[in-house]
């Protein structure tokens, strides 16, 4: 087997009080062959199981005993063979025994890898470990585990275990289960090995790490608290998101006859001097900009090289702080840990001494750190302590990335207290909300803590995983519903709300909500920047509101106020496109009706509430030329009066300086009708 | 990649689609900063940071502005500023009106980004104001000249560019006049007030908003009650809300303006379902995302033009030009399996984009390493579902009674995750809050995403060192030694980025000297070398290496940590010399390489092939 490649055995146990959650191992081990069939397709997976009727293993055959464990598969290159075998697990008739599985698991790991490929060897174990272990032949059970474990140690075997109990009827197994605890935890303290308690299927699902990546260190080198005292440290990434993989892009140009088609695609990217032009610009004839402003700022490799800020790789402490003075959300990343150098055993003790004081105290740690020399930016990030439960895992921090000032956004907010009394909650209300945050408890004492992100899985992969599952057998598979156990992500546990209704219930009645009827849909939008819950006075930001009582039509009765209504409503955008339109329409009628100097008056009148709105609304070209129409048409109609009119009232075009869209410069605004009349009379 | 191929700001593994750290922030923001240029704004002065100096109004509102232009250029580059006076000898302004300047500086608009010039000249506008500005009161009773008036017109007319329906608009009014008509007539006074309210108005029913930021005069209080309340909009019940200290300090003016200049933007807005049958609405707000020089912009190196990028997909087989190919494949058991990208999204669409409440956690159940990315901050709205900051209160309440944090589900996130919702109570200092009331959204990890490294590290049946009484205690005094009182978590500037555009300033002003910026980030010498601190240093030390004090003594764990690193600590310990011998190099992963690179203090830059090219020279040597 080469180096990097994992070597793994799956003892599952397929007892009777096993059955009900098998679908969801089955889940679980399929995930993690799928995944190793795209990320690590050279891992070698055994399977093993036990509770079977039936006995099938080597050990039994050569020395007998080890009954009810069946070698489904043995040590093999991940293949598609083993992703189905695993989805359909036998149901076993018998409690079955976890030690002798385990022998039998290590046994074929042994015989496979000998003593090379050190903790590349994983048995992983799932059971309820309800069922009693037999006694050895000599000696007691807690020898014949430590030998095992120790055995296992020796050869570099990893285990872990996940022991997966939802619901254990009666307290007859009391003694057994406690047993079975006890010996698990010796593994755990004699060998590479732990234990993962579940209690629901979803947990079950997130236990089971299913894609396995080498851990690298980011940084290793000096934890330093000043130049003459300095730790020896390692930094690994503790939290990094697991994406789903990276797709390629897939080409059907190739004829269908071409077998050796790649169906591949590259990208290219070309450079042009403009959209239209064919002409590219060589890689050495580009130079890169930054904007800044309005300006984009070419600045040459060279510039970039000798003035960028420079860096040298370590970590600087800064000082100590309360652990109040971080507020949690200030953490920006995803978490790396600090670990002292394994090989140093005096950094070991000054980063033990070091956590357990500021756990004690309630301290943490400020740092800055470049993790590489060059890199292009330092961090400065705080260290909160990391004291080891096990005695064998040595202290260690937690890094968490800090803000800088130029990352915060502080928006004032109204203070609770200065709201309205009837926005806040009175006594009542405020009980039973504490009631609910009480009761809808999701870490009650006695039980597993639900929903812990350790153990939840993310659904989507899981959704992925399974579609892609589906796709490899019928290439027009539909995307399947999503699985019936990630319901406990996405939805209120229905068992802890119906034994919480009455809280539920009286909550519901104590906060009524309803829709803000004032509010028109479209309106919406236009009302994204008030801050928050405050009613509409409150804020400095005055905003449109719509009109109350909908305008939408530009009467003959009041026709300015109609139109300045429509123009001004917000709740669709082609409000003020009708509102104009149909303001030059009543114009163009007031004017050809006109007989007299009222009617004069009223369409001059319209005509400057158009042309108010028209800049307000920024439409000039509306309006220009609409008064361009309109001249003609007194011209035509010879309706001098108004013409006159025109010019005494100051009506003019909407000049370049009213609304930026206008073609038309100042200084011709004003004596649009002297330009107009030559081209008239032409 | 390809168009951004060394981003200084990334790091190594740090994904390349990190999009979601910065929302998009699709609208912008049209900002008319009017300056009162009276010559009482010159002669009143407030106490500053150095003592017995006096700083006059007028200085703190320009260096206000100034500061708040490089935030602008910094953060948010794409909103348009006008900086513009009034009570001014000069003037300048399109409406030809009296009383009013607006300042600009050459290449740019009377309204428009903010430039490098604007900056600079901007800076250095106290030398040259008395001279091209001038300062006089444009108030005449007897004229009917309101410069007020003016001012607010020309700002408006400023403020037509653009549609009201995706930006916004905003005028910044800095005076330290709370009575501009006061020693009117009767008569005149109220017919003034009349018209600037009424131009006020006006301007505000075209979507403008006026925020006022006034100065007090040391022995007397800025009276926000004599005109600028109805002015602003203000009714009495939010007077006492209005900023009560604003204008004592520089510093508390500087403040008070970054927190208002940028407009408070929500990221989202969530409807948060408590149960089934009641959900209430919520605002979220990006409160705090990393700051990062914008994308880079490929010019033509000859004419210093944007350049056009085409990007182009091509068939390897054919060399034909495809549309966006919309197929993806994944191999999958000897068999590429396809997948539309609509089919993708689909599968990430696992639930509505609603925020769910599963239950409640005690705060100790948050664990240090259960972060992801940058919080999201809540606040309710009773916008369009009345009674809901109601029910947000009294959860917040009892939350923060109770010592616990809500559990929940949000889909409004690419993937969906769960988040732990943490209530935080309102803290506010002198200067005004520093931590506003809400619940802060913290994205939390799948299972998928935890690293068990704590496990690699262990070693079974080993007890590990764990530090001694003595050793505490010297620890203890260290701590107290080197404890950072007041620290605020936002306190440093990113060097990396001051210096960025410190660079871009340089260059756009063609200017020879990069201006020096400090790396706030470094350790302070000076504390650390205090006799005191020095000797707790030394205590720890000795304590923890005893009387050798330079080589960290590598003792019995040495040979097994060996073992262990041989083993499964440590995956990249090839025998590069052998590898490079035989040629293959190439058969390593690419993290492989760069454990030989980073060992052997080499750049980690570059293709795979360049990474063995680098050893291989390397191992040459």
């Amino acid at each position: 087997m080469a180096r990097n490649r994992e070597g793994l055995v799956l003892v599952l146990d397929v007892g009777p009080a096993m059955h009900s959650v098998l679908p969801d191992v089955e889940k679980a081990c399929s995930m993690l062959l799928q995944k190793k069939l795209i990320y690590n397709k050279y891992d070698e997976v055994g399977i093993v199981v036990f509770g079977t009727e039936e006995t099938g293993n080597e050990l039994a055959r050569e020395i007998g005993g080890y009954e009810n464990v069946t070698v489904l598969r043995n040590i093999r290159v991940v293949d598609e063979v083993v992703a189905e075998h695993v989805k359909q697990l036998p149901r076993g008739t018998v409690a079955g025994d976890f030690l002798d599985a385990l022998i039998v698991g290590m046994d074929m790991l042994i015989k496979m890898y000998g003593n090379a490929q050190k903790g590349k060897k994983r048995l992983c174990l799932i059971t309820n470990a309800a069922c009693p272990t037999k006694d050895p032949f000599e000696g007691t059970k807690d020898d014949q585990v430590s030998t095992i474990a120790m055995k296992m140690a020796a050869e570099g075997i990893k285990m872990e275990s996940i022991v997966m109990r939802s619901n254990l009827n009666g307290d007859a197994h009391e003694r057994v289960i406690e047993e079975n605890d006890h010996l698990l935890n010796l593994f755990s303290s004699n060998a590479i090995a732990k234990t993962v308690n579940v209690e629901s299927p979803l947990s079950l699902l997130g236990s089971l790490k299913t894609r396995r990546v080498a851990p690298v260190t980011l940084f290793r080198g000096d934890l330093e608290i000043n130049p003459t005292m300095k730790i020896k440290v390692w930094v690994y990434k503790k939290v990094a998101e697991e994406r789903l993989p990276t797709l390629k892009m897939y080409s059907d140009k190739a004829p269908p006859t071409d077998k050796f088609a790649k169906h591949e695609v590259k990208i290219d990217y070309d450079y042009k001097v403009t959209a239209e032009s064919t002409e590219v610009i060589a890689p050495e004839e580009r130079i890169k900009g930054f904007r800044y402003g309005r300006q984009v700022i070419p600045i040459s490799p060279d510039q970039i090289e000798t003035l960028k800020f420079k860096t040298d790789k370590g970590m600087k402490l800064l000082g100590f702080t309360e652990a109040s003075n971080i507020l949690r959300h200030y953490y920006m990343k995803d978490v790396n840990i600090v670990v002292p150098d394994p090989s140093k055993e005096k950094s070991v003790l000054a980063v033990s001494a070091i956590a357990r004081e500021m756990k004690q105290t309630n301290m943490v740690a400020i740092v800055r750190c470049v993790w590489r020399n060059g890199q292009g930016n330092a961090v400065v990030g705080v260290l909160t302590p990391n004291v080891s439960e096990r005695d064998d895992t040595p202290d260690s921090f937690y890094f968490n990335v800090l803000p800088f000032a130029e990352d915060v956004r502080e928006f004032p907010f109204p203070s609770f207290n200065k709201l309205p009394s009837s926005w806040k909650p009175d006594e009542q209300q405020q009980a039973v909300a504490d009631n609910l945050v009480k009761m809808l408890d999701l870490a009650p004492s006695a039980k597993e803590e639900v929903l812990k992100p350790d153990l939840t899985p993310n659904p989507v992969l899981q959704r992925f995983y399974e579609y892609l599952e589906l796709k490899s057998k019928s290439t027009d598979a539909a995307l399947p519903p999503m699985d019936e156990t990630f319901k406990r992500l996405i939805e209120q546990d229905p068992e802890l709300i119906s034994n919480n209704k009455s809280i539920m219930d009286s909550f519901r009645g104590s906060f009524e909500v309803k829709e803000n009827p004032k509010l028109k849909k479209a309106s919406k939008r236009l009302l994204r920047d008030k801050p928050s819950g405050s009613d509409d006075e409150d804020n400095r930001m005055i905003t449109y509101e719509p009109n109350e009582n909908k305008i939408d039509m530009v009467g003959d009765a009041n026709p300015i106020q109609d139109f300045e209504a429509m123009i001004s409503r917000r709740d669709k955008t082609d409000w003020t496109e009708k509102a104009i339109t149909q303001m030059k329409n009543l114009i163009v009628k007031l004017v050809e009706n006109c007989t007299d100097d009222d009617e004069g008056d009223k369409a001059l009148e319209c005509v400057l509430a158009l042309r108010k709105g028209c800049v307000l609304e920024q439409e000039p070209k509306q309006f220009n030329e609409f008064l361009n129409h309109l001249f003609e048409l007194c011209q035509e109609r010879k309706l001098s009066h108004l013409l006159k009119h025109f010019t005494s009232k100051k009506i003019t075009l909407i000049p370049k300086s009213e609304a930026a869209d206008s073609d038309v410069v100042d200084e011709n605004a004003g004596d649009f009708t002297v330009k107009q009349e030559p081209m008239l009379e032409s | 990649m390809e168009l951004d191929p060394d981003d200084v700001f990334r790091d190594e593994d740090e994904d390349p689609e990190n999009e979601f750290f910065q929302e998009k922030e699709a609208s912008k923001e049209f900002i008319v900063y009017l300056i009162d240029a009276s010559p009482k704004m010159f002669s009143s002065t407030c106490p500053s940071e150095e003592k017995d100096k006096q700083e006059s109004h007028f200085h703190i509102a320009v260096s206000c502005i100034a500061q708040s232009l490089k935030s602008h250029i910094i953060n948010r580059s794409n909103d348009e500023i006008a900086i513009c006076f009034f009570n001014t000898r000069e003037k300048k302004n399109l409406q030809d009106l009296n009383g009013v300047y607006v300042f600009d500086v050459p290449e740019r608009d009377c309204i428009d980004r903010p430039t490098a010039r604007l900056i600079k000249e901007f800076d250095l506008i106290e030398e040259s104001f008395d001279k091209d500005i001038g300062s006089q009161t444009g108030i005449v009773s007897d004229s009917r000249e309101n410069s007020l008036y003016s001012a607010l017109w020309v700002a408006q007319a400023l403020l037509r560019k653009g549609s009201s329906k995706t930006a916004d608009k905003r005028m910044f009014l800095f005076t330290n006049e709370d009575d501009p008509f006061g020693n009117m007539r009767i008569s005149v006074k109220e017919d003034m007030t009349r018209t600037t309210l009424q131009r006020a108005k006006d301007a505000q029913d075209l979507g403008i908003s006026i925020e006022l930021l006034p100065l007090s005069h040391p022995d007397k209080q800025f009276n926000i009650t004599l005109f600028y309340k109805d002015l602003i909009g203000l009714n009495s019940d939010e007077l006492t809300e209005f900023m009560p200290s604003v204008g004592q300090k520089l510093e508390d003016m500087k403040d008070q303006l970054k927190k208002r200049v940028l407009a408070k933007r929500i990221a989202k807005r969530i409807t948060f379902v408590i149960c089934d049958g009641l959900s209430i609405e919520l605002n979220g707000y990006a409160l705090l995302r990393p700051a990062i020089p914008g994308s880079i912009t490929w010019l033509d190196s000859t004419t210093n033009l944007p350049v056009k990028v085409e990007r182009s997909y091509i068939c390897t087989d054919t060399g034909a030009i495809m549309q966006d190919p919309i197929q993806r494949i994944q191999p999958y058991k000897n068999q590429n399996i396809m997948f539309t990208v609509e089919e993708l999204s689909q599968v990430k669409r696992i639930s509505t984009g609603h925020l769910r409440l599963l239950g409640f956690k005690p705060l100790s159940c948050l664990k240090d390493y259960h972060n992801l990315k940058p919080s999201t901050f809540l606040y309710p709205s009773d916008k369009e579902v009345i009674g809901s900051t109601r029910a947000f209160i009294a959860l917040h309440r009892s939350m923060i009674q109770l010592e616990r944090f809500a559990v929940a589900f949000y889909g409004g996130t690419t993937p969906p995750r769960l988040v732990a919702l943490v209530a935080q109570d309102e803290i506010e200092s002198d200067g005004g809050q520093v931590e506003p009331p809400g619940m802060n959204m913290i994205y939390l990890p799948y299972a998928n995403d935890i690293r068990d490294i704590d496990e690699l590290h262990s070693k079974p049946g080993v007890a590990a060192p764990r530090a001694s009484e003595d050793q505490l205690k010297k620890a203890s005094v260290l701590m107290r030694r080197l404890e950072l009182k007041d620290f605020s978590v936002c306190q440093f500037a990113n060097p990396a980025l001051q210096r960025h555009y410190a660079i871009l300033q340089a260059i756009a002003l063609d200017e020879n000297e990069v201006s020096e910026t400090r790396d706030e980030t470094l350790p302070d010498e000076e504390g650390m070398n205090r006799p005191a601190v020095v000797k707790a240093i030394e205590n720890f030390k000795q304590s923890i290496y005893g009387d050798d004090p330079d080589e960290e003594s590598d003792s019995g764990a040495k040979e097994k940590s060996r073992k262990r690193k041989a083993g499964n600590a440590d995956d990249g310990k090839y025998d590069y010399i052998e590898l490079a011998k035989t040629g293959k190099l190439k058969d390593l992963t690419v993290v492989e390489l760069k454990t030989y690179l980073t060992a052997n203090n080499l750049p980690l830059g570059g293709k795979k092939e360049v990474l063995i090219t680098r050893i291989l020279t390397h191992i040459g040597k």
